[in-house]
């Protein structure tokens, strides 16, 4: 069964001579219970996929397919029972005067949830936040906390699959490493489809088994990491971006 | 050991400290190193004072914080004991700094070619043709394409690379002796980070110019810089040869290094940091060359 299903996906904004096409015939599918990781630079398109799948983009065509079920233009509150985003902020991505325990029981109670207050518990413990963050206000935590946070947020309607926007980007390495073992955990222990946007390959590599790699809108390659890593790649872009995520590389001097 | 001539730069003894209403917080806590004619890479992570030691050598942190040394020497002046008004002449002139975001670091409503002018003309007596051939002629050395219509357009008209290029030209059109950058590739995508890193690279090969490199991205340090010391809690735990940092002995140094996700060496986990609290207190190593 595919967890999720995407062709000829178009992706504009605007109309007439301002008319921006963020997103060109993309096409790529991910098994159930997949990692699947979207890379590129800025502008290449990456993050709008992410928006089209949850409905956050107005103008679209194409056809998505996710857990069996076709998009239409307006989701159904069954579709964000399933799917869940994590954004890439944690700190524009939690309501400021919000505490811990209103952001998550607030997601549970709209998805009709029972035993609000025990699942709160659970969700917290899952994500390796103790009960004492529960009446915790966002100022009052750090980066890798608040990520935590809106990644229990994300769990809380228990979907099958997530979408990661640069998840960790905002953070340092420590904390990263931190919350890319505590995604791979959930993962394994929830039976997770992933889909995962970021521009750092390493990041990508770890996380993912097969990866795109995008250019201006378009996949220019979908490869397996296993090709990635031993850098078996046809398309010059992505040698080129592998190159460049190796490290900087003297030109001038012959050292 | 660097001999004294070739020093550019001395640091003793550095202090930042910022009074709170839980008593003082120290940003830094008494560090000292040296910059030659080299790119020093300093790395940390947010909080561990590597921006405020970059700030603290322009005596650009404002009040309340303080600032104290036993000694900043540039050559054979000391920075500390410097007016202000001595100081505003060593700021860019002698001494830039290019910081992280460009949307910020830029003024949104004057084009682009007057404020890079205006840097120039602040230190130099030159015509106003002559400037302006200058601002062209620096807009063309950090490889952009279109310098005249780059020079008239205005900030929000660029993009983040070219943002960040054209604060590198700002920069360096007074011909300054040191580079302080705080971050400057942290916002921009890895092709465009190459170029700039390359363009600062070539500077400081052809200008004997010194770079200080601030940042937290380890990989890029290591085979950007020649000398890199690694900051945890406002000191200096540790230096070292920039392509010999993966050889790195202390803990935090450790830590950091196999936090990171390796596009050539798989793993099925990442080490989470342990910190130590002995590593605070731990006395801050020398970073003279």
């Amino acid at each position: 069964m595919s967890g999720l299903e995407i062709s000829h996906l178009d992706v504009w904004f605007g109309s007439g001579h301002d008319r921006v096409d963020a997103v060109k015939d993309v096409s790529f599918r991910v098994d159930s219970g997949a990692s699947f990781g979207l890379v590129g630079e800025s502008g290449s398109g990456k993050s709008t996929i992410l928006r089209a799948l949850t409905g956050l983009v107005p103008n679209w065509s194409g056809e998505m397919i996710v857990a069996g079920e076709k998009l239409a233009r307006k989701r159904t509150a069954q579709f964000y029972k399933k799917v869940q985003m994590v954004f890439q902020d944690p700190y524009a991505s939690l309501h400021p005067r919000h505490t811990v325990d209103q952001v998550l029981s607030e997601t549970l109670y709209l998805h009709g949830f029972d035993a609000i207050d025990r699942r709160i518990v659970k969700l917290l413990d899952d994500v390796g936040l103790g009960p004492s963050f529960r009446f915790r206000y966002p100022h009052q935590l750090s980066g890798g906390q608040r990520q935590r946070v809106a990644i229990a947020r994300a769990l809380a309607p228990e979907p099958e699959i997530l979408l990661l926007d640069e998840p960790t980007s905002a953070l340092d390495v420590s904390v990263q490493a931190e919350i890319l073992n505590l995604l791979v955990d959930l993962r394994m222990a929830r039976k997770l489809t992933y889909v995962m946007v970021s521009h750092d390959l390493a990041v990508v590599g770890h996380m993912c088994e097969r990866i795109a790699v995008m250019q201006l809108g378009e996949i220019v390659e979908i490869m397996s990491v296993a090709d990635m890593r031993a850098m078996k790649t046809s398309h010059p872009y992505t040698k080129h971006l592998l190159e460049s995520s190796l490290g900087y590389k003297r030109v001038a001097t012959a050292e | 050991m660097l001999e004294q001539q070739d020093k550019l730069l001395d640091v003793e003894n550095l202090w930042v400290k910022f009074p709170t209403r839980n008593g003082v917080f120290d940003a830094v806590r008494g560090i000292s190193f040296s910059l030659g004619k080299e790119r020093l890479g300093i790395v940390g992570e947010s909080g561990s004072g590597k921006s405020m030691t970059g700030r603290a050598i322009l005596r650009l942190i404002r009040k309340p914080g303080i600032v104290t040394a036993d000694r900043i020497m540039l050559h054979d002046k000391d920075l500390m004991t410097m007016s202000e008004r001595e100081m505003r002449k060593v700021r860019g002139q002698r001494i830039s700094m290019v910081m992280q975001d460009p949307k910020f670091s830029l003024n949104p409503v004057m084009p682009v070619g007057e404020q890079i002018m205006e840097a120039y003309a602040q230190h130099a007596k030159a015509s106003k043709a002559e400037v302006k051939r200058k601002a062209l002629d620096m807009l063309e050395a950090v490889s952009i394409r279109d310098p005249e219509r780059v020079f008239r357009a205005y900030p929000h008209e660029m993009s983040g690379g070219m943002g960040q290029r054209i604060m590198i030209a700002m920069m360096l059109i007074p011909n300054p002796e040191i580079l302080i950058a705080d971050e400057p590739t942290s916002a921009l995508d890895v092709s465009v980070q190459t170029q700039v890193l390359s363009i600062m690279d070539r500077l400081v090969q052809e200008r004997g110019m010194g770079l200080i490199f601030i940042s937290h991205d380890l990989n890029l340090v290591s085979s950007f810089c020649d000398r890199v010391l690694i900051m945890y809690a406002g000191r200096i735990v540790e230096t070292c040869r920039a392509d010999k940092l993966h050889e790195a002995r202390h803990p935090y140094t450790r830590g950091l290094l196999n936090s990171l996700p390796r596009l050539t060496e798989p793993r099925e986990r990442l080490d989470v940091l342990k910190r130590d609290p002995a590593w605070r207190e731990a006395q801050s190593v020398s970073g003279a060359s």
